[in-house]
């Protein structure tokens, strides 16, 4: 699987037949509690390979959670999490090899602040994939170029815009070529001329077949980019479809009431 | 900015930028009158304060300078001057500053300052920071620095470590205990913070217990207590174990102020490196600790200057470090009534070492800033 974005985006529709391949990501009746309030409730979710997953939902509804429980941030109580057929549990092998194929961006950027944007890059290629610092460098700025930066690799993450940072994030996470992207609100950082650039990247990445399962309120993103659309609240999955059936025909209120407060502005 | 906007009418209760910096164009006279003579209990202040720096200074430059003498080998010259007597330096600056060192020998101590000297800059500038240069560099400064303190080869005589002291005794004692203590304060405040029960536990309790007492206590341990649990005919050198003492005394406050700066660094910072598949130790080393030793920067500094200091309680033990060699010498009745001057020297020494460190540190923070390290 190669992690490149492809340079006609949207328009190469991934190869995502349903029943073709087994899930690349299930989550089987999975549980959380923090304390005693209980954040997920039995969700499950199957992400095929390929397919692009938007999660979303008002704040506290335990999707950020869900998608930190697929690479073990957080730990999950109950069910099951199976990625690419390994099962995430305390084994510290499986949580190393699920990792390997996931790549995560945060809402926060979380970028390394006393390296420079390049060091950001290749510190996990040369440490966890043992690159020399050479090809780390080439595949650093490869990425960097996808991502439209190039020019600032030799500056510090805190000198960027925010939308400049996110997307040197996003870098970072194709540095370690993962098949699997997951985005916790990736924008919501952003001021609002920021977030456009930010998506630009993240439609790209879609259309090169990526893997991926977002958190993000923007539901003009959901619309172009998801297979799959998902509503949580209090913990569960309330609503999930493909974006004409979920936003043009919602079948709960919840999800109405969602769509109604977050469309109306 | 307000002013633009505020109607002429408000302008008057607008704050402006001369005003929060109010001497920005000011004459001395301007100044003084606005400053120091604005009112009559002022005034009364500025004469009065004025007054007491001109006797000081007054003092400093005839008892210092005027009426000092500044070299003579006859203490009764000094007797008759009413000044500074800056002879004695001249004349005891030799066992101040070198200790009990074989009187013959002493040329070895000037030799290794000068090693000392050079390691410490080029270790401490960044244009030699390249491990491959700089190992075998202080495999052959720190084996010089040893050969000429202890002798023994190439014709010159053996000096045990029991004789060493003055300047390069405080030296010796000084690295030794950052080079012991900063790790060892790394390892202990990583072990606080650790999941692991046994790490965590073995951390608190140590740090706890050594905070909790006097460092004579520790060093009359290290002296007297542990070669008591040493099976017999072993020994280890006396200096070393008071090395060892004063650094993880050292290493102990440290540790906590390192903490800080581990407790700053933003949760996502793990979970970026977590997610990059990171090792415990390559987050560690690579991430966390870089950012965490700058943020805690100025506050290990603090530590280590006042570890420089914390040497001299090796008096103590019967080592005798370079005030404690001045204190000694400073018996001599011929010139015991000039410790004044002789105190001042030592205290320019200890001034000119502490005062480095802080300006090495505030280099060190400039470079942080421009991104240099």
């Amino acid at each position: 699987m190669s992690a490149n974005l492809s340079e006609n985006a949207v328009a190469a529709t991934p190869a995502h037949q349903p029943g073709e391949a087994a899930a690349m990501i299930e989550v089987r009746n999975v549980s959380k509690w923090f304390g005693n309030f209980k954040v997920l409730q039995d969700v499950s979710l199957n992400v095929a390979k390929g397919e692009r997953v938007v999660i979303c939902g008002p704040s506290g509804s335990g999707k950020s959670t869900l998608i930190r429980c697929i690479n073990r941030l957080e730990e999950h109580q109950q069910g099951t999490i199976i990625v690419n057929g390994v099962e995430m549990n305390e084994n510290i092998k499986n949580i190393e090899a699920i990792r390997r194929n996931i790549g995560m961006v945060f809402q926060s950027f979380n970028l390394f602040p006393h390296l420079s944007v390049i060091d950001n890059l290749t510190l996990g290629p040369m440490l966890v994939r043992k690159m020399s610092k050479k090809a780390a460098e080439e595949l650093a700025m490869q990425f960097l170029e996808k991502v439209r930066i190039p020019e600032q690799a030799q500056k510090y993450p805190l000198q960027l815009s925010g939308g400049q940072q996110q997307r040197v994030a996003i870098a970072r996470s194709l540095c370690m070529q993962p098949e699997i992207m997951l985005f916790d609100e990736p924008t919501s950082a952003l001021d609002p001329e920021m977030i456009k650039e930010v998506l630009d990247t993240m439609i790209e990445l879609a259309g090169s077949g990526m893997t991926m399962v977002c958190v993000t309120h923007e539901m003009g993103f959901a619309r172009t980019v998801a297979d799959n659309v998902v509503l949580m609240a209090d913990g569960q999955i309330v609503e999930s479809g493909v974006p004409e059936e979920f936003f043009g025909n919602p079948k709960h209120a919840r999800t109405r009431t969602f769509l109604d407060q977050i469309l109306k502005h | 900015m307000t002013h633009s906007l505020s109607a002429p009418k408000v302008a008057a209760t607008v704050h402006t930028m001369e005003e929060f910096d109010p001497d920005a164009k000011l004459s001395f006279g301007e100044w003084a009158g606005k400053n120091l003579f604005n009112s009559i209990p002022q005034t009364i202040l500025t004469v009065v304060v004025a007054a007491c720096l001109l006797r000081f200074f007054w003092f400093v430059l005839n008892w210092g300078i005027l009426d000092a003498v500044f070299y003579t080998t006859d203490p009764d010259v000094c007797r008759a001057a009413t000044g500074a007597c800056w002879a004695v330096i001249a004349e005891k600056h030799r066992p101040m500053l070198f200790g009990l060192y074989p009187y013959d020998q002493q040329w070895r101590l000037v030799v290794m300052m000068v090693i000392y000297l050079i390691t410490v800059v080029v270790s401490l500038t960044p244009r030699f920071w390249n491990l491959k240069l700089l190992v075998p560099f202080w495999i052959v400064s720190v084996t010089s620095i040893f050969v000429m303190m202890f002798g023994g080869v190439f014709g010159m005589p053996f000096v045990p470590s029991t004789d060493w002291g003055g300047l390069p005794l405080t030296m010796i004692l000084f690295s030794g205990t950052v080079l012991i203590g900063m790790p060892v304060a790394v390892l202990l405040a990583l072990g606080r913070r650790s999941p692991l029960p046994v790490a965590k536990g073995f951390s608190v309790v140590f740090i706890e217990a050594l905070r909790g007492v006097p460092l004579i206590t520790i060093l009359f341990v290290a002296v007297n207590v542990f070669p008591l649990f040493l099976p017999a005919g072993v020994e280890v050198n006396k200096l070393l174990r008071v090395v060892i003492g004063i650094a993880i005394f050292f290493a102990c406050y440290q540790a906590e102020v390192i903490r800080g700066g581990l407790q700053a660094i933003p949760k996502g910072q793990y979970e970026a490196a977590a997610s990059l598949n990171l090792t415990y130790w390559q987050t560690t080393t690579r991430i966390i600790l870089p950012q965490a030793l700058r943020i805690s920067l100025p506050a290990i500094t603090n530590h280590i200057i006042a570890a420089m200091k914390n040497t001299s309680f090796v008096i103590i033990i019967g080592l005798f470090d370079i005030l404690t060699a001045t204190t000694a010498v400073m018996q001599d009745p011929l010139w015991r009534r000039y410790y004044i001057e002789a105190y001042l020297f030592v205290a320019a020494i200890y001034l000119f070492f502490g005062y480095s460190l802080s300006l090495y540190a505030r280099q060190v923070e400039k470079w942080i800033n421009t991104g240099r390290i």
